[in-house]
């Protein structure tokens, strides 16, 4: 489905229109939260913009899980798990900019730490104080953690369901582990009240809006990054992983190393994206490593269609908007739905909407989209087959 | 015709002479009873004293129960006629019986009777005869309880009754009970003679609460003197003392066992249906957890329906469950899983939206909150082995209820033909498809029995946590830590999996906490399977890799 190199933006039209659909978002949401009156009809609520903006970070986590799960064939249901990570780095960082503002008044330490009777700070908390570091770390953790753990489980070779759940066990350990106060992460309650990012107020709406177009800005740049990446040689070698790994093993390929770098790279994105999400809903808790939340991530993948990268971005944004929808309408039938999509999308859209429109618009183009149509045919029962060994 | 008239005759006769003779027998008793009786009512508390020795002489089978009353403050008189009545406070009011008769008067009005007071010393005087009565009563557990309880509470003044009790002791258990109950009580003696005996004959003893009384002994004050003035008692204590502490650590070893084997076999109970859907036909089924749900709601729903009969209504949910989960199951199966075989990853999506489905389900029918499961009357209360290790009836059962699940399961897949059909198509399915076996048919059925099993696993887990929507979300994952650490496909290495996570698990506990112990066990079973890929029992042959 991707062609030749060299050509890998031009070939890319989804992606194109994707694009420049995020980028006119990021412009005119602003522009109709600050500049339009708010008794106007085009006036965009702030509540809206924050929503819009947890959508983009939502998109963004989809599309790193698509990098892995459409072009690697890793299905990682612990992917929540360097969300949380990245989300924990940028609210350590904003729990040191309270300083003296907290509850407790005390400069040295955060609040829960003094309910807590700590005497000081942790460790793993110095340099928190410094924005540039907390940058640092909302990518070296969650790069560290896949390293480590991509490391252990690609070397021995452990793939397809066995990968699964035991990155579904690890989110769930850290969930624990998280839940605990003497991890000194704030224990249940997570890290919340936060003040301030950079000297601005988080209640401002234009901090607001700030964030939002710094999501959308992430969002562009993560998939022009991994639409590069899929379109390299690399991607083709993943590609190749994804369909039938033994034989790209057996032709030469460090299977493992190529696993291992998308894995990693995968899981920054993630951080990213949980960096972005949390100065935007001013809480973070351990909740968000939770089993189920990395599994719903898979949903919107499946949902917007694997493998296309435009497709998890469409998923993220369309379930989110039924989830927030379907909630606030109908919070009894949310889970029917959300399961329903589940057992639909597997039985019936194994290519996912973006797969539906496709199809379509291949039929209407005659034999030089049927083509491309077998194409992904033979893909789905190779890696089918791949997939059960 | 002429027999059972004869018969009918002979019985007659038989309980004619018997009640006579019980009449005569207990006549001399009956004044002497009711007319001591009946003086208690207008007697001051110092004549009360006497009273009670007169009535305890007597030995009528009714003192006992006279006592306890009295003691209690449920013994009243009724003001018009000074009948004595035992009084029993329910809502409707004051619900009367007569003492001698033994007969209900019904209920009476709260002013027409009047409460028979006694003071701190009766008070001593009754439940040194009620320890009495107990110590000398013809049932032996009884008198053994009686023995452990002036153990619990050692007071002089028992120790003359408890000396008298100990002469007639026929029975090994309860005498040496006695023996440590007397020693308990004289360490308090002021002969340094005495204490020494009363040590010595605590070596015999296993009970926590000699423990404590020794350690009491040889408590030291500030100043470093201890509250035991002889050298020779105290060092005879010490040395029982340390007996005692090392008897503590060992049946620690036990009871840590025990409660590592006890959640071993939940574990194994959750994760055996999960054994047979993953293990043997490879379908990741996230809504396993849920089958578990399925059933301990099945459990609530069967005592709903039989509320006289709690104690019956566990051996019933067991098929119902059973039935519920396994039918679940094949319309799962039939309904999507079928479309999904060869897709591991797909099914793995498709049954995690099913679960979600069935939690949203119970928690529209049954609400969000924790259903009510009762624990039958044999389940609950806990096998007092010694003073130091009692082991609890709930945990005991299921570990049993586990095991038997394993062997049935076991044999089933060994035995029958069923199971060698379910063998078969997991092995080689084209094969078994044209040998002429039903491969779909085949697959429904072990789908269902898997989650049937899961739905059993339910019943008993409804025994021991919470019933509610998020149950079934708590175990899906150990489950799957153990089918995995185990090796897929085997139920011998399920067996094992569990039982040495479970284990593991409760023997880490005392020394990290428990949620760190979880979260070790989880590293460990991730860093173990990058070790085996295929567990500790994996399948070996041809079929591993296909």
């Amino acid at each position: 489905m991707n062609t030749t190199q060299g050509h890998w933006w031009r070939s890319d039209k989804g992606g194109q229109w994707l694009i420049s659909a995020i980028a006119v978002v990021t412009v005119i949401v602003p522009v109709l939260n600050m500049a339009v009156p708010e008794d106007s009809i085009f006036h965009l609520s702030t509540y809206a913009v924050s929503l819009l903006g947890k959508y983009l970070c939502y998109a963004l986590l989809a599309l790193a899980v698509d990098l892995i799960w459409g072009y690697a064939g890793i299905l990682s249901l612990g992917h929540g798990a360097f969300f949380a990570l990245g989300g924990y780095a940028i609210g350590m960082y904003m729990m040191r900019q309270i300083g003296e503002r907290g509850v407790y008044g005390n400069a040295d330490l955060p609040d829960f730490m003094v309910f807590l009777n700590w005497s000081e700070l942790p460790w793993y908390w110095l340099g928190f104080d410094s924005f540039s570091f907390a940058l640092i770390m909302v990518l070296v953790a969650p790069a560290i953690l896949a390293f480590v753990f991509g490391w252990l489980a690609f070397r021995s070779r452990v793939t397809g369901v066995y990968f699964s759940i035991i990155s579904q066990a690890l989110t769930y350990a850290l969930m624990l582990a998280f839940f605990r106060n003497d991890m000194g992460f704030g224990g249940n309650n997570g890290l919340t009240d936060f003040k301030d990012l950079l000297g601005y107020s988080l209640q401002l709406d234009s901090t607001k809006n700030a964030l939002f177009v710094c999501s959308g800005l992430a969002l562009i740049g993560g998939y022009i990054l991994c639409r590069y990446v899929v379109s390299s040689k690399l991607g083709r070698v993943l590609v190749s992983i994804r369909d039938a790994e033994s034989r790209t093993r057996f032709v030469g390929y460090r299977v493992e190393h190529y696993k291992l770098f998308v894995f990693v790279l995968s899981a920054m994105l993630a951080g990213v994206a949980g960096a972005l999400y949390v100065p935007q809903v001013g809480i973070i808790n351990p909740g968000e490593f939770s089993p189920i939340n990395s599994i719903e991530i898979i949903i919107w993948v499946a949902v917007g269609g694997r493998g296309y990268l435009f497709g998890a971005v469409i998923g993220a944004v369309l379930v989110n908007y039924g989830k927030t929808y379907f909630t606030g309408a109908f919070p009894e039938i949310w889970l029917f739905f959300l399961g329903g999509l589940f057992v639909v999308s597997t039985l019936f859209l194994p290519k996912g909407v973006v797969g539906l429109v496709k199809k379509r618009s291949i039929k209407r183009q005659g034999s030089g989209g049927a083509k491309e149509e077998a194409v992904i045919e033979t893909d789905d029962q190779a890696s089918s087959k791949e997939v059960s060994s | 015709m002429s027999g059972s008239l004869r018969a009918l005759f002979v019985s007659f006769l038989a309980l004619f002479i018997f009640s006579s003779s019980l009449s005569v027998n207990s006549f001399a008793q009956e004044v002497g009873f009711s007319d001591h009786i009946a003086k208690l009512a207008k007697s001051k508390l110092r004549e009360k004293v006497g009273l009670i020795s007169l009535i305890a002489e007597t030995k009528d089978p009714r003192v006992p129960g006279l006592f306890q009353n009295l003691l209690s403050g449920h013994l009243y008189y009724v003001k018009k006629t000074g009948l004595i009545v035992a009084v029993e406070k329910t809502e409707s009011g004051y619900l009367a019986s007569d003492v001698l008769s033994q007969q209900s008067l019904g209920v009476v009005g709260k002013r027409s009777v009047k409460k028979i007071g006694v003071n701190n010393a009766l008070r001593r005087q009754l439940r040194s005869y009620i320890a009495t009565f107990d110590l000398t009563s013809d049932d032996v557990s009884t008198r053994l309880g009686a023995a452990k309880a002036l153990l619990k509470t050692p007071q002089a003044n028992f120790l003359p009754i408890l000396e008298a009790a100990l002469v007639d002791e026929a029975d090994a258990g309860v005498r040496s009970a006695m023996v440590v109950a007397r020693s308990a009580i004289l360490l308090t003696s002021d002969d340094a003679e005495q204490r020494l005996v009363a040590v010595n004959g605590l070596r015999e003893a296993t009970d926590k609460k000699v423990a404590t009384l020794l350690e009491q002994l040889l408590a030291e004050d500030q100043a470093g003197n201890s509250a035991e003035p002889d050298e020779r008692v105290r060092q005879a204590a010490e040395e029982v003392l340390g007996s005692l502490r090392t008897q503590a650590r060992i049946y620690k070893v036990v009871e840590d066992l025990f409660f590592g084997i006890s959640l071993g076999s939940v574990l194994l109970l959750a994760a055996i249906g999960l054994a047979i859907t993953f293990g043997v036909m490879g379908v990741i089924n996230m809504a396993h957890g849920e089958m578990i749900m399925l059933g301990a709601y099945t459990t609530y729903v069967v005592q709903l329906l039989m509320p006289n009969n709690i104690g019956l209504s566990l051996v019933v949910a067991v098929p119902a469950a059973f039935l519920v989960s396994g039918l679940f199951g094949v319309i799962i199966e039939r309904s999507v899983i079928r479309f999904l075989y060869g897709r591991p990853l797909e099914t793995l999506l498709a049954t995690f939206g099913i679960s979600l489905m069935l939690q949203q389900l119970v928690r529209s029918v049954f609400t969000p909150l924790n259903r009510p499961v009762i624990t039958p009357e044999w389940m609950s209360g806990s096998w007092e082995i010694n003073g130091m290790l009692s082991l609890t009836y709930n945990r005991l059962y299921i570990i049993f209820f586990a095991l038997a699940v394993l062997f049935l399961l076991i044999q089933l897949l060994k035995r029958t033909f069923f199971g060698l059909q379910m063998r078969a198509v997991t092995q080689n399915r084209a094969m078994a498809s044209s040998m002429g076996i039903r491969t779909g048919w085949v697959d429904a059925m072990t789908f269902g029995l898997g989650s049937g099993v899961a739905g059993i696993a339910g019943v008993a887990l409804s025994q021991l946590t919470n019933v509610g929507p998020n149950m079934g979300q708590a175990y899906i994952i150990d489950s799957f830590m153990v089918v995995v650490f185990g090796g897929v496909g085997n139920l011998l290495g399920t067996f094992v999996g569990a039982m040495s996570l479970g284990i593991v698990n409760k023997f880490a506990e005392p020394m990290i906490g428990a949620v760190l112990a979880k979260i070790l066990i989880l590293v460990f079973v991730i860093l173990f399977i990058q070790r085996r890929p295929r567990g500790l029992f994996a399948l070996k042959g041809r079929f591993v890799e296909d």
